[in-house]
């Protein structure tokens, strides 16, 4: 192994954190002007721009419209800057496009299409410094630019990573403990109805493991789910001061 | 759980470019002090550092907690294993920078605390609120370290002060810091913390006087400035890495020369030869193991191996000078093979262990400088202080190494403990173990428990999910006085043309499950380890001899493995079974011989047996035409006396069918499961494969070839077994076995592995021919690879459920780099064992033997004693004498002459051996030339075999 050692025999992480602690969040909303709604999340080191525009008429070729329901479009990208090495492609590479496809998935089940058919809704993401659980972090940034947006949901999304060391679940990998050589699970849940919209795992490992992972996972989503409500309900108050004030 | 304070932090690092990390580091307000007197810390259970400790250092009176500098954990990590510290708070940051510095200490550190974890608590502070600290701009790594360590200090003292108001100021507790780090010391004391010089707290401790022996040779009283430095200076280390980099210093293990002390090579990753390192400016205090960074010498500087034998023989403390090594330059400059040669330049990481040996009688037995000689020859000799060399110089102890200064002739060490009397089996047996790592510590309690307990039956519900072959003839065959019986065999007559065979191995894994204290310990164990006269097993005695063991007339539980063969020995059909079965007895290989051979025997057994043996020797004709290699390596046996259970003689072991016939079904038995798991698990099967070994290796044995007039081909096993079955001499019979020991040499170890580490093209058994095997012909129970086999197995058969770390490539991968360490280190082992009987052997004798020239060498000859598998070397001149016959060495055949006299490669000669007791402290055998009689240098032949036969004139008259 290399030399670090991601949980040592006092049960703390590389970075000071016990096993079932996530990051810092710190969450502006409503930051753009122009964008119908905006976002800005950090989750520790990782730090995610989203902006929402729409539902508005579909644009470009109008063989995307759905008769029945909004047209969710996303794109994730990633900043030159955002890594140790600076990047040569903010988007469009294959990690990009899978990824986008991932957040519309998980956003079109998340959203109320069925209000707006032959409709479109973007959703533009940007990692501003990764750090790890980036895939995460966009989800639950682009959550808070759909509500910051007002666009009506079945439920708040949020998303949390857990990996699995000497047999210990961690929450919320950062980018060591990503890159250390563990599996990564990336979980996206609705927490109210408890229903899983998006599950990946990057490595194998064997599945007497996975229920706890996976139980972490949860668990780090709802924590996440809870900072982010209360982060809503501070804006939201805010705004409605500013407005009775004016 | 958000009681988070967040820190941000930058750190750059190098790696080709300069690359900015940025990490979290997240300080917290819920570490405690791990102190019983503590009133604010809100922590749970009993605490590590007592209320009120008691001091037994005269250095300091009142009570303390101690604060060990990282220099200290680095240098005195084996003062620190003694049970005399209580009440130590080791600082996370201290254990970082040992973690970084050396992963040795590091480890032992961990097993001190692991096992003293009462005494031992580890503070973390570079995550506490208040202890953490920042590097300043412009201070190096280590002075921020040095701080955070006082930080720590001092937050401690003014912490604990806040519980302990109102004690009486002699009971309060003091936090005392030791560092052999001057300056440090002299911060610390600036900023009111208590510190002191590990050494002087040390000789303080009243309770412990022994344990200042255990310290670290510190050199810099040494006034080793004044000294003439008799090495080359090691380079920096960013020196070496630059160099490392262009291509112009190369990377490798060190290997010191068996039979030249100054002599070594260099092996290098990626390169077939090896560097050559001759003299002491050249090997530059490398020690065998280390990684080194070496340059290459100009061409024309290139030479040869010596090819003399040389010892560090001085008997007497030479001090620190180097004797002269023309004796050895001299002789190695011209030879036509040249090797390229180059000199040490730096030590890139030290593997330097601890060691068994002795101590050199001292001209000073007051004195306290010594030296230590170990018991591995390529080690070097060790210099330690200690006040009691009186009673050490007639024992075997254990020394570590601490430095190794350029003024020194030797590295510097210390004493770590005592292991009993020279000459007594027990404590040569010990070393043995020790020298070798074999774990040979009795079963723990918590191992003990997982035992079935006695008396022990099989269950109705085992017997129903296993298959019942207790209705067949199975039997046994081992050696004779086996308790550890694994295997068993059957054989019945299906149809004419149809034969049933079954292999049964005992179930161990039904016993040892996954994950239990048991489990773990085998995997640690690896191997059951035979010595000479004693078994160092690997799971507990009531398993490895009693429930595993296939007895006669016992039912058991086994994995049974069972073809379907034609009379040619065909197979038709293989099944595996977890199965119950009864062995009707227990042969050993002479008495089923016996049953083979005696056509009077019709019963079942002796049919089975004989319908056994004729497939067996069928397949072994198959296996052969294939390119299997029958290869030899001297196998002896003691017949050992009862009472003293001293050797009393010695016999080669016979090579009988019944030994290659079990041999052949264990093979088969291998090949089949190795298939059978490798198709259901790909990518972690535990297989073993023997690689092909460069054309380079075999060098000596081609020359050896030459000498006497074969041409041999090792351009593929197949034809390396042909050419070897066509070199025989009529007049020579032994020669065969000869060259087969010598190629056995040239072979590459065999290893196990995870299959998915490797690519299925590199499976094959060179040895062995076969595609794919598991194990090499050794019975099924005595590894724990076996037992992963076994598991393996059970769940491609559907008989058992995987579990995590089974499926775990690289897990399985670590246990199996683990299992090849140790069981190269158990036949490491066994040799020694044998070794060692062999000197007990020849305590009281002196004999004349047949021996044969193994090799011949400019100064000496290499011979071996096929009866006792003993080899020795014959000196021919020694470097200050010249009273000696003179010799006149060929290097291109390689020949010496002496008059009409020449001898070869191989030559049979007759020697007298005996065991040199002249230094009561180092005994060897001493081999000495009968015939060819040479006047001056052979000896008379004994007629009779005499105990009180005086031991014959010292062949070396200088010493």
């Amino acid at each position: 192994m290399s030399g670090t050692e991601l949980l040592s025999d006092q049960g703390l992480r590389i970075d000071g954190r016990k096993p079932n602690e996530l990051r810092r969040i710190r969450c502006s909303l409503g930051i753009f002007a122009q964008a119908d709604g905006s976002a800005y999340l950090e989750q520790g080191n990782t730090k995610v721009l989203a902006a929402v525009y729409g539902p508005h008429e579909i644009r470009g070729s109008k063989s995307k419209a759905l008769h029945d329901k909004a047209f969710v479009n996303c794109q994730y990208s990633t900043a030159t800057f955002s890594m140790g090495e600076r990047k040569r492609r903010p988007r469009g590479d294959r990690k990009s496009t899978e990824m986008s496809t991932h957040l519309e998935e998980t956003f079109a089940a998340a959203i109320r299409t069925e209000l707006y058919p032959r409709s479109q809704i973007d959703i533009f993401v940007e990692v501003l410094q990764a750090d790890g659980g980036n895939y995460t972090t966009c989800v639950n940034a682009a959550m808070m630019a759909l509500v910051d947006a007002g666009v009506p949901l079945k439920d708040t999304v949020v998303s949390c990573t857990a990996s699995l060391v000497k047999d210990t679940p961690l929450v919320d990998v950062n980018h060591v403990e990503q890159s250390g050589g563990s599996p990564e699970l990336v979980v996206s849940i609705l927490p109210h109805s408890g229903e899983i919209v998006y599950m990946s795992l990057t490595q194998r490992f064997h599945i007497d493991h996975l229920s706890k992972v996976l139980d972490t996972a949860i668990k780090g989503c709802k924590d996440i789910g809870v900072i982010l409500k209360e982060i809503m309900k501070g804006h939201l108050t805010k705004l409605d001061t500013s407005l009775q004030a004016s | 759980m958000d009681m988070l304070t967040s820190k941000i932090f930058l750190r750059k690092t190098k790696r080709g470019k300069v690359l900015k990390v940025v990490r979290e580091h997240y300080l917290r307000d819920d570490l405690w002090c791990g102190s019983d007197l503590c009133k604010k810390c809100n922590q749970e259970n009993s605490e590590v550092l007592d209320d009120a400790p008691l001091s037994s250092s005269t250095l300091c009176a009142c009570p303390h907690y101690v604060v060990v500098d990282t220099n200290v954990v680095l240098h005195q990590i084996d003062v620190l294993e003694s049970p005399a510290w209580k009440n130590v708070i080791v600082l996370q940051t201290v254990l970082e920078e040992t973690r970084k510095r050396s992963t040795n200490n590091f480890k032992k550190l961990k097993e001190i605390m692991a096992t003293r974890k009462d005494n031992f608590y580890v503070f973390v502070n570079e995550h506490h609120k208040d202890t953490y600290v920042e590097r300043n701009p412009g201070e190096s790594a280590n002075d921020r370290n040095d701080r955070a360590i006082r930080k720590a200090c001092s937050w401690y003292q003014t912490h604990l002060e806040e519980s302990q108001q109102g004690r009486d100021k002699k009971k309060k507790i003091q936090i005392i810091l030791l560092t052999q780090d001057f300056k440090n010391r002299e911060q610390a004391l600036k900023e009111g913390i208590p510190a002191y010089k590990v050494d002087e707290y040390v000789k303080s401790l009243k309770d412990f006087p022994d344990l200042q022996e255990k310290l670290a040779a510190s050199h810099s009283e040494d006034n080793a400035e004044n000294r003439e430095p008799l090495f080359p200076e090691h380079w920096a280390p960013t020196r070496i890495m630059t160099g490392i980099k262009s291509g112009k210093l190369l990377q490798g293990i060190f290997h010191c020369s068996r039979e030249n002390f100054l002599e070594g090579s260099v092996s290098v990753e990626g390169q077939d030869k090896s560097i050559l390192l001759q003299g002491h400016a050249s090997l530059n205090r490398a020690v065998d193991g280390d990684i080194v960074a070496v340059e290459l010498l100009p061409e024309d500087k290139w030479t040869s191996p010596s090819g003399i034998v040389l010892e560090d023989q001085e008997d007497q403390d030479p001090g620190d000078q180097i004797e002269k090594e023309e004796a050895l330059l001299s002789n190695s400059a011209k030879g036509k093979d040249r090797q390229p040669t180059g000199k040490v330049v730096g030590i890139i990481r030290r593997k330097w262990r601890q060691y068994c040996g002795i101590l050199l009688p001292s001209v000073l037995a007051e004195g306290t400088r010594h030296l230590f000689v170990p018991a591995e020859r390529k080690i070097p000799k060790i210099r330690i202080e200690t006040r009691q060399a009186a009673t050490l110089s007639s024992q075997k102890i254990i020394v570590a190494i601490d430095s190794w200064p350029r003024t020194s002739r030797y590295p510097l060490g210390h004493f770590v403990r005592a292991l009993g009397n020279i000459g007594d089996k027990d404590t040569e047996n010990e070393v043995l173990l020790l020298e070798h790592d074999v774990p040979h510590h009795s079963f723990p309690e918590t191992v003990l428990a997982c035992l079935p307990s006695m008396p022990w039956t099989i269950s109705q519900e085992e017997v129903k999910r296993r298959e019942d072959l207790r209705n067949l003839d199975i039997c046994s065959v081992d050696p004779p006085g086996c308790t550890d019986i694994d295997d068993a065999l059957h054989f019945r007559e299906l149809s004419p043309n149809l034969y049933e065979i079954g292999v049964h191995i005992a179930d161990v894994s039904h016993f040892v499950r996954p994950d239990t204290a048991l489990d773990k310990e085998a995997a640690n164990r690896g191997t059951t380890v035979y010595l000479v006269d004693r078994r160092i097993d690997m799971v507990p005695e009531l398993l490895s001899s009693n429930l595993c063991s296939l007895r006669p007339d016992q039912e058991r539980l086994a994995f049974s493995v069972i073809w379907e063969v034609t009379p040619n020995a065909e197979i038709k059909k293989t099944r595996f079974t977890k199965s119950v079965i009864r062995s009707r007895r227990a042969f050993t290989y002479a008495e089923a011989q016996c049953s083979i051979d005696d056509p009077l025997q019709q019963n079942e057994l002796a049919k089975s047996l004989r319908g056994l043996n004729k497939l067996a020797k069928i397949m072994k004709k198959n296996r052969m035409d294939k390119g299997a290699l029958q290869l030899s390596s001297p196998e002896i046996r003691f017949e050992v006396s009862t009472e003293t259970n001293d050797p009393i003689d010695v016999i080669s072991k016979p090579m009988l069918d019944t030994n290659s016939m079990v041999e052949e079904f264990m093979l088969l038995a291998n090949i089949s499961v190795a298939e059978h798991i490798f198709k259901h698990f790909p990518e972690c099967a535990v297989l073993r494969r023997h690689p092909v070994p460069p054309e380079s290796n075999f060098e000596p044995f081609l020359k050896a070839g030459k000498t006497q007039g074969f041409t041999l081909d090792v351009s593929s096993n197949k034809a390396l077994a042909a050419s070897l079955d066509a070199a025989v001499k009529p007049d020579n019979v032994y020669m065969n076995t000869m060259l087969r020991i010598l190629a056995t040499r040239c072979m590459m170890q065999a290893v196990y592995f995870s299959s998915g580490t490797v690519a299925p093209v590199d499976f094959y058994h060179y040895g062995l021919a076969a595609p794919i095997i598991l194990i090499s012909h050794l019975p099924f129970a005595g590894l724990y690879a076996d037992l992963l086999v076994h598991r393996l197995l059970a769940v491609a058969i559907g008989a058992d459920v995987t579990y995590a770390d089974l499926l775990d490539r690289k897990c399985v991968q670590q246990l199996c780099n683990n299992l090849n360490y140790r069981h190269k280190m158990s036949q490491y082992a066994q040799r020694s064992s044998v070794a060692l009987h062999t000197h007990l052997f020849f305590r009281h004798r002196v004999q004349d033997e047949d021996a044969y020239v193994l090799s011949v060498r400019q100064n000496a000859l290499q011979v071996l004693i096929p009866k006792y598998g003993l080899e020795g070397s014959i000196y021919l001149k020694e470097k200050d004498e010249d009273s000696k016959p003179a010799f006149i060495y060929n290097p291109d055949v390689p020949s010496q002459t002496c008059g009409n006299i020449t001898i070869r490669t191989f030559d049979r000669i007759v020697v007298q051996v005996s065991l040199d007791s002249k230094y009561v402290q180092h005994q060897k055998i001493a081999v000495h030339l009968v015939q060819p009689q040479i006047a001056g240098l052979s000896v008379e032949a004994i007629k009779t075999v005499n105990d009180s036969e005086p031991i014959p004139k010292k062949l070396k008259a200088g010493k």
